[in-house]
């Protein structure tokens, strides 16, 4: 059984008197395991198709199985238990909490689920440690550098130890070198079992994944196994 | 795990205020402040309510006190002038309250007479006051040395004054006064005692200028010495003045007659008297007029005190709107990790909370600083209540709960997708 499994999923917004289609049907379905990069140019509707996997956003029409639930009809705080339990994120411009300090950003999610604060901090610098942050657990995100902060980023998404680990062009704001760096380490987690599905416009970061999802005008073109 | 979440709530809270030590303290000034000024007002209405009931209380609640006063004029001003003008309380009167009233348990009749009281150079304008052996006790007064007047005094006619505190000062502001002897109006009194000043402002004779100099004399003496009439100048003329007694004091020995007796006292006296020429005064019900004041006072204050703490909350709700705004993407970051709406409503709330409790405490703390303040250099006294203390706190906290409420709740609403995008 697929882990994450979306059918005939429709995603419509109304822009004043205009209907915008951002998905018009998308059906696909991630095992577990699965290392997939979703590609398109903008306008595409990745960004919705990633919003809607990351429960941050409801479809209009179509069935969203996640895990063997579906969440596609849940409410706001269901589907916030959802994102707190099942899911990781990992984003362009790495989301991290200015004024925390790189275990207390690791901790968030764990923090929400409602771990004391002893077993958390043992958790998350842990986590830290395995990231290469051990000498930075203390320090500020604004005292580290781009991919220093992504790498606190994946730490975290990894915090929950999710089904579903959801990155959004995570070397968008990276140089080429860091960018290969923070793609090596989602491959190490992948080989460990995780499921990655990420966006991506860029061909040579798509490179690294297992499966390429092609999108235009919120459909599925192409969907290659390599 | 319920309690891990509060626990880790607050102290998320107090991090944030922590790291913002400059903004929490400049958010929560009108906090403070309300705070302290709640404490203070009350401690002032407190202290000015303590003042005027102890006044009260000094005339004795047990009793009744009536005054002469000259009745409203009447009649052909020219032919008032050529004869006396007699008005007031009579030794009948007295005697027939004390006949007649059942519960009624001492009668103080007391004369007064101004004069001039001399001792060797020294020469002040104050009042001989003609009474019984019993009005120390009745008026509530202390004896500071010596003796008070004496029932053997009465009998005799004795020539011995007790002087109050203040007159005896003027007159022997070295010497011994015990045993010394005054003068007065050519009568001459050996001095056997001293007497506290009364603090109390309607004592007798109070709107006079002689008021607080007072020579205390037996009333035996006083009536052989001085008869009933008295003369004064008035502007340019003199005017003759027939007054037996200026004050007669009535005690009631229960609390509960008091108001009852009083009104007895009134009907008894209207009897013999055809003008308005005495006044009564009841400090039980002074107490009981005066104890109403305090409430109306007290009510008044929490009004201000009320709006100096919504304008406090106003500026809190303020800056916790622009904090929200500041801060939607942390909101969408956390969102996004599984916060839920009521996540992000506890720790705005907690947060409003925690700053507007802080402003709280430093109030409080302003607040039994500036009170001492006050007495040390306005002079007034203040009374701080625990009470005003714990009512002034709970209310900043109620405050920072009331006002965070709407900030909350305008966090939670956020879209995650949006704020996740805010810049």
């Amino acid at each position: 059984m697929p882990i994450a499994e979306l059918r005939s999923l429709v995603k419509t917004y109304q822009m004043g008197p205009a209907q915008v289609h951002a998905l018009r049907g998308v059906n696909l379905a991630f095992e577990k395991g699965e290392y997939v990069a979703i590609m398109g140019p903008s306008g595409s509707g990745k960004s919705t198709l990633l919003n809607i996997l990351g429960c941050l956003d409801t479809p209009t029409a179509g069935a969203y199985l996640l895990g063997g639930q579906d969440v596609a009809r849940l409410g706001d705080a269901a589907l916030s238990d959802v994102r707190c339990r099942r899911l990781g994120f990992i984003f362009q411009s790495y989301n991290l909490i200015q004024q925390l300090s790189v275990v207390e950003n690791i901790e968030v999610p764990l923090f929400y689920q409602g771990w004391s604060a002893r077993d958390s901090h043992h958790r998350a610098a842990a986590l830290g440690r395995l990231v290469g942050l051990g000498d930075r657990l203390y320090h500020r995100p604004s005292e580290l550098s781009g991919g220093q902060q992504q790498r606190v980023a994946i730490a975290r998404a990894m915090a929950n130890d999710p089904l579903v680990v959801l990155a959004d062009e995570p070397t968008g704001n990276l140089d080429s070198a860091t960018g290969r760096e923070i793609l090596a380490m989602l491959g190490q987690l992948n080989d460990r079992g995780k499921t990655i599905i990420m966006v991506s416009h860029d061909a040579s970061v798509a490179e690294r994944a297992r499966r390429i999802v092609h999108m235009v005008d919120g459909r599925v073109v192409d969907d290659a196994v390599k | 795990m319920v309690g891990f979440r509060v626990q880790r709530t607050i102290r998320m809270g107090l991090k944030s205020i922590w790291l913002h030590k400059l903004r929490s303290v400049l958010t929560s000034v009108g906090i403070i402040l309300g705070v302290c000024s709640v404490i203070v007002m009350l401690a002032i209405g407190e202290g000015l309510s303590y003042e005027v009931q102890e006044q009260i209380r000094q005339l004795g609640s047990n009793n009744i006190i009536i005054h002469s006063v000259k009745p409203p004029e009447e009649g052909n001003v020219a032919t008032e002038q050529t004869r006396a003008l007699k008005y007031g309380l009579t030794y009948i009167d007295a005697e027939r309250l004390r006949s007649t009233i059942p519960n009624v348990e001492v009668v103080v009749p007391v004369r007064l007479v101004r004069r001039h009281i001399v001792h060797n150079q020294r020469r002040v304008d104050g009042n001989i006051v003609g009474t019984v052996p019993w009005y120390r006790e009745v008026a509530n007064r202390v004896l500071l040395r010596g003796r008070f007047l004496t029932t053997v005094d009465m009998h005799a006619q004795a020539a011995v004054c007790v002087l109050n505190e203040p007159l005896s000062r003027k007159l022997f502001p070295i010497e011994e006064p015990l045993g010394r002897i005054v003068r007065a109006g050519g009568d001459c009194y050996q001095v056997v005692g001293i007497l506290r000043a009364s603090s109390a402002k309607a004592g007798s004779a109070g709107n006079e200028p002689t008021a607080g100099l007072d020579a205390y004399i037996p009333m035996t003496t006083a009536e052989g010495r001085y008869g009933d009439i008295d003369m004064r100048r008035r502007s340019g003329s003199f005017e003759a003045v027939i007054v037996q007694l200026h004050s007669i004091i009535v005690q009631v020995p229960n609390l509960e007659d008091v108001t009852l007796t009083a009104k007895a006292v009134e009907r008894v006296l209207r009897h013999g008297h055809n003008k308005q020429d005495f006044e009564m005064i009841v400090p039980l019900e002074l107490l009981e007029r005066a104890r109403e004041t305090k409430r109306m006072f007290n009510l008044v204050l929490g009004l201000i005190a009320a709006i100096s703490l919504v304008v406090g909350g106003i500026g809190i709700m303020n800056i916790m709107l622009a904090t929200v705004t500041e801060r939607t993407r942390e909101i969408g970051i956390r969102r996004a990790l599984g916060a839920r709406r009521r996540d992000i409503i506890a720790q705005f709330l907690t947060e409003t909370t925690l700053v507007s409790a802080t402003g709280g405490m430093l109030g409080v703390a302003l607040g039994l600083l500036a009170p001492y303040l006050v007495t040390r250099f306005a002079g007034m006294l203040t009374i701080v209540t625990v009470s005003s203390c714990i009512l002034a706190f709970s209310i900043s906290v109620a405050v920072g709960l009331i006002f965070g409420i709407y900030p909350a709740y305008r966090a939670a609403a956020m879209d995650p997708i949006e704020a996740l995008r805010h810049e």
